[in-house]
């Protein structure tokens, strides 16, 4: 029987998105699909699968990243759908949690590509929020620009938030490699 | 020739170890955790990043292969030898270090 769910979850929240289908997971519903905001559940043995998420450099479609989840393929991580670039991937459970990264570098550069991803979106979003407020109060604007330059801004700023948080968490990793590879 | 950034990571350093006998991808994974006593989990992740930056410095090809083979099995270059034993001399040096300053005093 499949069972959907509706959730959102922001970009920078990924961990918590891969912590809910992990819980799912426990409860016996493993994921076989996913769309926009949308996860399609299958049911299975509690904790048959762990799930892991990852933002890919090129869409799933790119050669690239199709011999990317080819190899994932050959040790044994099934690629279970993905949402843009954002990849999720299963694999059965052994004794041992599934990652699909084991040192920091490799934890650092796909922190890197979330953060180029979402730091773009931000300085976007600003450009066009100040651009539309300069609008606004120079000459002949309407209130349309008013409107759009505020919500622009909110979510900028929100997205930069995002963009600091995912920071953080890659600051820390970068103290750690300091001391230990 | 020394190796010009000096410490190759433990993951690349097992890695082309276990290249020295042809293998795929999975192969490596186990073999690593066996060599280290299951001390060293590559995950398959990491393992592709370091397996790409390796195939284009020439330190790994990846072997033709036969058509019904399903799986890309990969092995070490001549490079990658090179490199591999000067990592070894940086290590024995480290270990003989430690153990003529530490050695004696370890309790």
């Amino acid at each position: 029987m499949r069972i959907t769910h509706h959730k959102i979850f922001w970009v920078w929240d990924y961990d918590k998105e891969e912590a809910w289908l992990n819980e799912m997971s426990s409860k016996g519903l493993a994921l076989i699909s996913v769309g926009f905001c949308t996860y399609v559940f299958e049911e299975a043995e509690p904790n048959e699968y762990s799930i892991r998420l990852e933002l890919l450099n090129q869409v799933p479609s790119h050669q690239e990243s199709q011999k990317y989840l080819r190899f994932l393929e050959e040790t044994g991580v099934e690629h279970v759908g993905s949402y843009l670039r954002w990849a999720y991937f299963r694999q059965k459970k052994t004794n041992e949690a599934f990652h699909l990264f084991s040192d920091n570098r490799s934890r650092i550069a796909h922190l890197n590509r979330i953060l180029t991803l979402l730091g773009m979106f931000a300085v976007l979003e600003l450009y066009f929020a100040v651009n539309n407020l300069f609008l606004y109060f120079g000459a002949d604007a309407t209130v349309f620009n008013l409107s759009g330059g505020m919500l622009t801004g909110v979510l900028g700023v929100f997205i930069a938030f995002g963009f600091l948080r995912i920071h953080q968490k890659k600051r820390a990793l970068q103290k750690e490699l300091q001391l230990f590879e | 020739m020394v190796n010009p950034n000096g410490a190759l990571t433990e993951g690349v350093y097992y890695i082309l170890l276990s290249l020295l006998t042809p293998m795929h991808g999975y192969g490596i994974m186990q073999h690593v955790e066996m060599l280290s006593g299951g001390r060293v989990k590559l995950a398959a992740g990491t393992l592709y990043g370091a397996m790409n930056t390796m195939l284009e410095r020439d330190w790994i090809q990846a072997l033709p292969g036969a058509a019904d083979k399903r799986k890309k099995e990969y092995m070490i270059t001549d490079m990658g030898k090179e490199v591999l034993s000067q990592e070894l001399n940086r290590l024995e040096e480290l270990v003989a270090n430690g153990k003529t300053l530490l050695g004696g005093r370890a309790t």
